[in-house]
């Protein structure tokens, strides 16, 4: 029950890495390009082994309304989708932020707007980061960009969740949902146990017993005073994660003149980017923002100070942009280089965007 | 005869339910959902399953059920309750799992969620109170308003040709093979509130035998949204709901 290399797609990565990681419930509904997901649960029939439940809903709005529940019962509790099924996601998603239900959303985005296209795409950034559904919440967004971290992130974002009992979303594209890489595969880990789950999750629906009082998961408060202190403590909640939960990746950045900022698939394409820059004499890095939300902010402020110039790339016509010009504050030009519509920018179209928009 | 002989303990013919608390009941005075409240606490309290229940609150009159019952709950989005049910009994199948839904929540928005968990046979139970008129958001055209009927959203009456026709859901569901229950019962008489006490109690017993989805549709009175007393909600449910939504079994295997 070790860990174990193997080669597979990014979408497969996540199956094998919730059953191993003890997820209870997996409950999704097909759609390009992330289908392979419930396909390998189907296949593996973790229901054999570990027990979880995997369950192709009638809809995406059932499907995380039935995470929803399972959140409710303090189980690791799953979907995923692309875009358009992100979309009808959204309420539930809303519902769960402010019932304070921790679950795992992935989205391995496509090109849109409405049906689009079934190629990758970044576009889901402000959706994903910005709300999306309604109300003043936050969603832990987490970005791979390899399938390694396909398979690292889906423990890593069930912690996360269960740490802040806030929804977590894997924020990806059909690049690294379709891609085949090595990865090594999480070890082995027991699912709870119903006595584990009721002393880590005293909040959640299982049974009240005489010991303790109802446990209700709401989201409804129709006291407008009560609704504003629990919208407060959400809020508080959200600014220990912002201050304690940022990750992010640094390559090359020590000597650079200028930095690419990119996440997920785009920075992959930057590395090579850099690589063709540097053959040239300009000297580059790329900060890679791995949680969305919280975003980088103070160590793109920092290089605000220190770099001539940033180009944001992503497969979209400039969303995180907008968060890294608020964290350099004007200091220095942020430009912004995507291609849109499920086209994937290549390295030599960055680095002439990078020489175009902000080498001068 | 003495005030504490005719209180003594043998002479109790009726109780408020151990497992209902004090908190002050937001439901309308005459409404149908007090009694089928009291209905699913005495039978949860007798079958001693409280610790083993999650109840399903829905959005409409019956949004705060959790505030009545003393027992683990779960507040869905509107419609959205059998499938917060489908996984909280997946995930927990030694658990009775019931949601409490009106027609708005259960056969207009959440058709779907409704009918591929009863598809599915989901170890659920159902309760369906179905008044004709969406309550809460102040006395709208549900899918199940009647012919004719007036509403806030059909003030000339329920025109079919334009606003569709009386939805008779449970028929539906009585035709999937993952329901072992559906019944149609009603509480406005004493006899009526015992029939529907024994359905309630034979959806529950189904969950825990996990025999598949039970769907007890309770035609209920919504007097102030009727703009009735209730006596005459009463009356005019048997007289015009009654024909429309026939009580009885149409499915108990």
């Amino acid at each position: 029950m070790s860990e174990e290399t193997v080669l597979m797609k990014g979408n497969e990565a996540i199956a094998h890495a919730a059953i191993r990681y003890g997820v209870d419930g997996y409950f999704g509904y097909p759609i390009t390009p992330q289908s392979e997901i419930i396909e390998t649960l189907m296949e593996t029939a973790p229901w054999k082994t570990t027990g979880m439940v995997v369950l192709q809903a009638e809809s995406e709005v059932a499907a995380i309304n039935m995470v929803y529940g399972g959140a409710a019962c303090g189980k690791y509790a799953m979907t995923s989708s692309s875009s358009p099924g992100i979309s009808l996601k959204q309420e539930g998603i809303s519902y769960m932020a402010g019932a304070e239900l921790p679950a795992l959303i992935v989205n391995v985005q496509r090109g849109g707007p409405g049906l689009g296209t079934i190629q990758p795409s970044q576009a889901d950034y402000f959706q994903t980061v910005k709300g999306g559904g309604h109300g003043d919440y936050k969603l832990i967004t987490l970005a791979p960009n390899s399938v390694q971290e396909m398979a690292d992130f889906v423990g890593l974002a069930f912690d996360l969740a269960f740490k802040y009992r806030n929804p977590a979303m894997i924020l990806t594209d059909g690049v690294i949902g379709q891609m085949m890489e090595k990865v090594k595969l999480p070890a082995w880990r027991r699912r709870r146990t119903e006595q584990e789950i009721r002393e880590q999750c005293p909040w959640a629906t299982l049974g009240k017993t005489a010991d303790r009082k109802p446990n209700i998961i709401t989201s409804l408060e129709l006291d407008s005073a009560a609704m504003e202190k629990n919208n407060e403590r959400f809020q508080a909640k959200y600014r220990v994660v912002e201050a304690t939960e940022v990750r992010y990746e640094e390559v090359k950045c020590n000597d650079a003149d200028y930095l690419l900022v990119a996440f997920g698939s785009a920075a992959r394409i930057c590395l090579k980017a850099i690589d063709l820059a540097r053959k040239e004499g300009i000297k580059v890095g790329l900060l890679r923002p791995i949680t969305l939300w919280p975003f980088p902010t103070e160590i793109l402020h920092a290089y605000g100070g220190k770099m001539k110039g940033m180009l944001t790339v992503e497969l979209n016509a400039g969303q995180m942009v907008e968060d890294v010009r608020l964290a350099v504050n004007g200091q220095i030009p942020v430009a912004h280089y995507g291609r849109l519509g499920g086209i994937v920018p290549t390295p030599d179209g960055v680095l002439a965007a990078l020489k175009e928009k902000v080498v001068h | 005869m003495e005030k504490n002989q005719i209180l003594s303990p043998e002479n109790l013919v009726y109780a408020k339910p151990e497992l209902m608390n004090d908190n002050h009941m937001h439901y309308c005075p005459g409404c149908s959902h007090g009694v089928v409240h009291k209905l699913v606490a005495e039978v949860i309290r007798e079958m001693e399953l409280q610790e083993k229940t999650i109840g399903i609150a829905p959005v409409g009159c019956a949004v705060f059920a959790y505030n009545y019952i003393d027992i683990d709950w779960q507040e869905a989005a509107h419609g959205r309750a059998p499938a917060l049910a489908t996984a909280t009994k997946r995930l927990l199948p030694d658990k009775m799992v019931f949601t409490y839904q009106g027609d708005g929540d259960l056969a207009a928005i959440g058709t779907a969620e409704t009918i591929h968990a009863a598809n599915r046979g989901e170890n659920i139970a159902i309760i369906f109170i179905n008044n004709g008129i969406y309550g809460m958001t102040g006395g709208q055209m549900a899918p199940t308003t009647l012919k004719d009927m007036k509403t806030s959203t059909s003030p000339e009456g329920r025109d079919t040709q334009t606003m569709g026709n009386p939805l008779k859901i449970l028929d539906l569901l009585a035709l999937l093979d993952g329901v072992c229950l559906a019944t149609r019962v009603s509480v406005h008489t004493a006899a009526a509130v015992k029939k529907t006490k024994r359905m309630i109690r034979l959806a529950f017993e189904n969950s825990m035998a996990g025999k598949g989805t039970s769907i007890v549709e309770v035609v209920s009175t919504c007097n102030s949204g009727w703009k009735m007393t209730p006596a005459a909600a009463n009356d005019w449910m048997v007289e015009n709901m009654f024909p429309a939504y026939p009580i009885g079994d149409l499915k108990n295997i």
